[in-house]
């Protein structure tokens, strides 16, 4: 009787799901190695951590290894870079298939040598034996060495001997970037390129009445007018007349709108039909004492990339080659197809970095439409750059959200009984999230797809609900979200997704609680938090900034604390900022303690936390999407005020280093921490409680009065 | 006969029409991809270069308003081989993180540094108002700077 022997093993981090050591990596008889992540560089260093990790595994020089940056077909599908789940994914991956390696290397090196592979020890790839005689990885390597099935038996090094992880190796990418030399895929040029620009409709459903494209055709350089149902777009040869032309087509088109967007305050979601899940109950001894609420707010927030999207295309024999900035080439190609209406094997995506992103913008979309306009430009290659005011009216959103809490305060200060209620749009409408197409251009071609529903990635991590339930113990605890489906504006990822508000409310809410049992902020939260990690970053930041119990500020100058466990199961970060309140707030001075498990580069945690916090500050003190009924009403960097040079804080972060742990990402989980612990430092200076986000002057106005 | 502009010492005869953007010469033109799109309103600093020792959003004057004139931009002060002080600096306060900003941040803070050895910290925000950075990498620019000063002192 045949038995089915075949049981498949899980395998480490993305090696689970792209099985094959040859996919990620090839020693090569030149002396070096190639690694191919799936995951790919936002400008959060993660490919200089990933070699690292390949060359501590290896023993190797950093130097010799070579990275392959993704692209469909070649290289491993890692799905998404998102979330600070890189380390966790790739970085697990390369660590067992490097170790892997390094066994295989080890084995023909014995062989060949004639000695036992506990006889023999490696220095940059040089294998040498106890008892004398050596052998290099480039001498016994070949192509078929790779070929095979992972195993995820051979054991990575311990922490113990490390000589490259946990280094502060400097960023394989920076030289290039401050030379000037070309890296984006916005400065992606060649022979005969044209350029390409659309022309949006004014606002979401605005129907085209009329455009005469005529006009536009007849202007110099113009090589093609473009038009699929409401998708409009030009080609021309230079860059200037493909900006000239999107100008006058756009002049030229009519439309019809009316008033599809809601008022201009988070609240409105309270009005509207959700669908509710209890997400946490615990129900412990009955709880009686003072009872406390609060309702918390934050608007719809931008990526706001410094440099707006950008793609280049090229359609010839019927396939199409796309370059692009998308956090993920496997899932765009695979929206795109429908789209385009060809199969998923005819479009070949290379990933070339863009700006920073802080999660799903338009880089997805900007591919469809280079690929969408490249079908009318003869086989040559087409670049399209969004503009400004495209970006900032078009890109998704980090959905609006309210929270509101209930609490029972015993009359021992004790939190004996805690709810909250979340309510929001879904956090993601990332592309390969269908039913239905979430690239822009798709909605408005002749022959539509449906918009796909914006969702939330489950617990534990979560979306509208990430962190909404508290780390803190308490006997008594309810937790519900409220998911509201078809936002009014474009909603998906941003950094921290729901983190943000839950984590505000929570520790705003801390804070009036604190004062309400007249007990310090900090020693209340150590009160009713048991977790050691958690305590220890509390402390830690306490003893760097000097915080001094009970100590009430001046009416001008205060200071606050937020603490969080980013996701309830990734980095631990607690916050103190020092605030000063004059027209509007100054954040003046951040401490941080951060605990992310094993460090793989300590400078790039650093450089990813240290952007993190003076990003969240700009978030909490300035940034939200205007609109009005009809239209989002952002064009420039004008109506969406970000942290300039001279507003930030001095930042100083202290780094937990725990390398028996596993290694967390920590580019995001700064941001709700850093809200609530300004709101604490704005009530600690003069009184003043503030419930929503942004806190403007407009807000400081409102919530004194 | 059109215009003619002189860009990192090299004369340029310009292809485009009067009106187009310095920054679209220089980007395409001239192939100096180190000045960077990101707002085309003269309000994000990233296609800063240098004229007549002054800091520009090129994406803000006509190409013909420099006419005749010599336009530095960030491939002209150093390159990966032989960087400028600054870029050095950038590199070795590990300065950015997406790096889209760098280098109009890196034209702004030449022009200060050319004329003002010393900046007070003060100063270097004033001469950087115009550039903004969205990954929030501002304190290690700043640092950045000031170690460029130095050196360029030495
Ligand atoms: S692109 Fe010139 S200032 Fe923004
Ligand atoms: S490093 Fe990304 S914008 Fe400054």
């Amino acid at each position: 009787m045949a038995i089915e022997n075949t049981v498949r093993r899980n395998l480490p981090g993305s090696l689970e799901t792209n099985r094959n050591l040859s996919q990620w990596l090839d020693i090569n008889t030149d002396g070096t190695v190639t690694m191919r992540p799936g995951k790919i560089e936002i400008g959060q260093g993660i490919l200089t951590a990933l070699r690292q990790i390949v060359a501590e595994e290896l023993d190797v020089n950093l130097e010799r290894i070579n990275i392959v940056t993704a692209v469909t077909a070649l290289s491993p599908n890692e799905g998404v870079t998102s979330g600070s789940r890189s380390i966790e994914e790739s970085g697990v991956a390369f660590r067992y298939a490097a170790a892997e390696a390094r066994e295989l290397l080890l084995a023909r090196a014995g062989a060949k040598l004639g000695v036992s592979i506990e006889q023999l020890s490696v220095s940059d790839g040089v294998i040498t034996s106890r008892s004398g005689g050596s052998v290099s990885y480039w001498d016994i390597t070949d192509g078929d060495l790779l070929k095979r099935e992972a195993t995820g038996d051979a054991k990575p090094k311990s922490h113990m001997l490390y000589r490259i992880v946990g280094t502060a190796a400097p960023r394989v990418d920076i030289p290039r970037k401050v030379s000037g030399a070309p890296v984006y895929v916005h400065d992606m040029d060649v022979p005969g390129l044209l350029h390409a620009r659309v022309s949006r409709p004014p606002s979401y459903k605005a129907e085209l009445v009329s455009v005469d494209m005529d006009d536009v055709r007849k202007m110099p350089g113009v090589v093609a007018v473009v038009r699929d149902g409401r998708f409009l777009g030009v080609i021309a040869e230079r860059e200037e007349q493909a900006i000239r032309a999107q100008r006058r087509l756009t002049r030229n088109a009519k439309w019809k709108e009316g008033p599809t967007l809601p008022e201009f305050d988070p609240r409105y979601l309270l009005k509207l039909q959700a669908k509710t899940d209890v997400i946490s109950e615990k129900k412990g001894a009955a709880s009686s004492g003072r009872e406390f609420s609060g309702e918390y707010t934050r608007q719809f927030l931008a990526h706001a990339s410094l440099a707006p999207s950008c793609a280049v295309a090229k359609f010839e024999g019927g396939k199409f080659t796309v370059w692009t900035h998308s956090q993920g080439i496997y899932p765009l190609r695979a929206e795109m197809a429908p789209a385009l209406g060809v199969p998923a094997e005819d479009i070949v995506i290379h990933h070339v970095e863009g700006a920073g992103c802080y999660g799903h913008n338009a880089a997805d979309d900007v591919a469809l439409d280079a690929a969408l306009l490249a079908r009318g430009a003869l086989g040559r290659t087409v670049r399209l750059q969004w503009m400004r005011d495209e970006e900032f009216a078009w890109e998704p959103y980090s959905s609006a959200m309210v929270v509101k809490t209930r609490a029972t305060l015993s009359d021992a200060g004790q939190i004996t009984d805690w709810q909250m209620d979340v309510w929001s749009h879904g956090h993601s409408s990332r592309p390969g999230r269908g039913p239905g197409s979430n690239l822009l251009a798709a909605w408005h071609l002749e022959k539509p797809l449906v918009r796909a529903q914006t969702a939330n990635p489950p617990l534990p991590g979560g979306g509208s609900h990430r962190n909404a339930i508290p780390i803190y113990d308490f006997p008594n605890e309810k937790v519900s979200n409220h998911l509201i489906p078809d936002p009014p504006l474009r909603a998906s990822a941003l950094r921290g997704l729901g983190s943000q508000t839950n984590v505000f409310a929570i520790e705003s809410f801390m804070d009036e609680l604190a004062l309400a049992a007249g007990v310090d902020p900090i020693a209340f939260r150590l009160r009713h938090l048991k977790d050691p990690r958690g305590r220890a970053v509390i402390e830690k930041v306490a003893a760097m900034a000097k915080w001094k119990p009970n100590s009430r500020g001046d009416g001008a100058n205060g200071r606050g604390i937020g603490f969080a466990r980013y996701k309830n199961g990734a980095g631990y970060m607690a916050m103190i900022v020092d605030i000063v309140l004059a027209e509007t707030i100054r954040v003046t001075h951040v401490w941080a303690a951060v605990d992310v498990g094993q460090i793989i580069n300590s400078d790039g945690l650093l450089n990813q936390v240290e952007g993190g916090i003076i990003q969240a500050v700009s978030f909490a003190l300035k940034e939200e999407v205007k609109y009005d009924r009809e239209r989002v009403t952002l064009k420039s960097w004008d109506d969406y005020p970000i942290l300039s040079f001279d507003e930030v804080p001095e930042v100083e972060v202290a780094l937990i280093n725990r390398p028996e742990l596993p290694p967390l990402g920590a580019g995001e989980g700064t941001q709700g921490p850093i809200s609530a612990a300004v709101a604490n430092a704005v009530f600690n200076a003069a009184g003043i409680r503030l419930h929503d986000i942004p806190f403007t002057r407009e807000r400081l106005i409102t919530a004194m009065a | 006969m059109g215009m003619q502009i002189t860009v990192n010492g090299r004369a340029l005869s310009v292809a485009a029409d009067e009106e187009t953007p310095l920054l679209y010469v220089l980007r395409n033109e001239a192939g100096c991809k180190g000045v960077r799109y990101g707002c085309g309103l003269g309000q994000c600093g990233s296609c800063t270069v240098i004229i007549d020792g002054k800091p520009v959003q090129s994406c803000d004057v006509p190409v013909s308003a420099v006419a005749g004139k010599s336009i530095t931009t960030v491939e002209g002060i150093g390159s990966m081989d032989e960087p400028h002080p600054l870029q050095r600096a950038f590199v070795d306060e590990q300065a950015a993180q997406c790096g889209y900003c760098a280098t109009g941040i890196i034209m702004s803070a030449k022009a200060l540094l050319d004329v003002n050895a010393s900046p007070s910290d003060a100063e270097i925000k004033a001469a950087l108002s115009k550039n903004l950075c969205r990954c929030g990498t501002h304190q290690r620019i700043l640092r950045a700077v000031k170690r460029a000063a130095i050196e360029m002192r030495k």
